[in-house]
């Protein structure tokens, strides 16, 4: 029985992962993309407990979750300072 | 048995995403976010493939030692990118009117 | 969902290539999963019989220090040379000057990173025997430091850079260090002298999780600090 509900959970949880990076990868606003990508990390962390590997999930909700996110909304920003007035990078992404 | 499967195609597919949308757009962002993606998802095959159900024997811990080890180089690596990407679009924008910085002259004849 | 699959409509020719040999690749690797044999324990055994002479319990800790400390020293490095890449490429983007700071922030930031020092302290002791160590304590740190300079805590701008410096090579030294004296000692690199693995990890550990800190903050500060800078413009 508690088989059965670990199965179920992983499926939840692998679902959920697959859905969040299908739209961090698709979507146009790349705050939002960095935003998904910093809870894509913390369901990692959970995925990595279920992996039984403790170790891994201490550094990744360190590490993806709590500083890549800083760093890319800082990247972020210091892409977007100096172009006010013009067209974001990220606008004519549009294939 | 299952849990492996499930976990390590999921790693798979994450992989398979990141590695298209790595090819496929343009902003230096979004393609440092693919890596990561991608990354995560051979991270995932990895501790997947050591993994053992609770009480049918200790975990392998040669695989979570380097996923660890895998886990801080990947953040470093993506720190150096997003620099990397900040400063090809800083002197890129340059060559514009009024984006040079006085102090930035010497630097760019020097490179 | 719908944004997405809008944009996927626009693929042109080249583009459905690519995800057709995508997805070819995806689909081989899967049945390359799918017909692996269930996972047996191969190194666990082997880890399980030296773990006694490793001088920790934890047989994570034992593995990324002791049987293979050789990758992590090359990794500390590899950490090493992105601060280095990143202090050579530009200048350090934050603390951003002139912002404006809530001052709830700076009172949270004031009490919370002495406490998120402590809890990095602990999580470095705690390797020797259950989940933690270097890698995560030094990220508690870089996160920390993270805080630290987003709230641009006074003081930050006379922190001397040579005090940086030692301590983004602390962690470094102190391994190399600890690896040639095993050399000398027992003549293998990193093989630690019987009985003394265990403060001898804990020792590198602490260096290196400080180095570890160190460099994630710097990263994050995005460029050497502006004292650094050959050509300095704003005072």
């Amino acid at each position: 029985m508690s088989y059965f509900i670990f199965t179920i959970f992983d499926i939840v949880l692998v679902l959920s992962m697959v859905w969040i990076a299908w739209h961090l990868l698709g979507t146009e606003d790349i705050f939002k993309a960095v935003v998904l990508f910093i809870s894509f990390g913390l369901l990692m962390a959970l995925a990595w407990v279920r992996m039984r590997a403790p170790d891994v999930a201490l550094a990744e909700a360190a590490l993806g979750a709590g500083l890549t996110g800083p760093l890319f909304l800082s990247a972020l920003r210091r892409m977007n300072r100096p172009r006010k007035g013009e067209r974001r990078l990220d606008s004519d992404e549009k294939r | 048995m299952i849990t492996t499967l499930i976990y390590s195609l999921t790693g798979l597919i994450l992989f398979g995403m990141g590695f298209f949308t790595l090819i496929i757009h343009s902003h230096p962002l979004r393609k440092i976010l693919a890596v990561n993606v991608m990354s995560t998802g051979v991270f995932l095959i990895l501790v997947a493939t050591a993994y053992i159900p609770l009480g049918e024997g200790e975990i392998d811990p040669v695989p979570h030692a380097m996923v660890l080890t895998g886990i801080v180089v990947s953040v470093s690596v993506t720190a150096l990118a997003l620099i990397l990407a900040c400063r090809i679009q800083e002197t890129s924008n340059s060559s514009l009117p009024g984006r040079k910085q006085q102090g930035e002259v010497p630097e760019e004849s020097i490179r | 969902m719908s944004r997405t699959g809008k944009s996927h409509k626009r693929l042109d020719g080249f583009q459905r290539l690519l995800l057709l040999l995508v997805i070819c690749m995806v689909m081989l690797l899967g049945y390359i999963i799918w017909s692996t044999p269930g996972s047996k324990p191969v190194l666990t055994d082997a880890v399980a019989q030296m773990q006694e002479y490793s001088g920790v319990e934890s047989p994570v800790t034992a593995v990324l220090l002791n049987f293979r400390g050789y990758d992590t020293l090359l990794e500390v490095m590899v950490l090493l040379l992105a601060v280095i890449g990143t202090w050579s490429l530009t200048e350090a983007f934050f603390p951003v000057q002139g912002s404006e700071i809530s001052p709830v922030q700076m009172g949270a930031v004031r009490l919370l990173a002495p406490v998120m020092c402590l809890v990095a302290a602990y999580l470095v002791w705690q390797g020797s025997h259950l989940a933690g160590g270097a890698f995560q304590g030094g990220a508690i740190l870089g996160a920390a430091g993270v805080l630290v300079l987003v709230t641009e805590l006074p003081g930050l701008r006379t922190i001397p850079v040579l005090s940086l410096r030692i301590g983004l090579v602390l962690g470094p030294l102190l391994f190399t260090g600890t690896a040639l004296f095993c050399l000398f000692i027992t003549g293998d690199l990193l093989g630690y002298p019987k009985g003394a693995g265990g403060w001898m990890i804990l020792l590198v550990e602490t260096g290196c999780a400080v180095s570890i800190g160190l460099t994630l903050a710097l990263l994050f500060a995005g460029g050497r600090p502006d004292k650094e800078s050959i050509w300095k413009n704003n005072p």
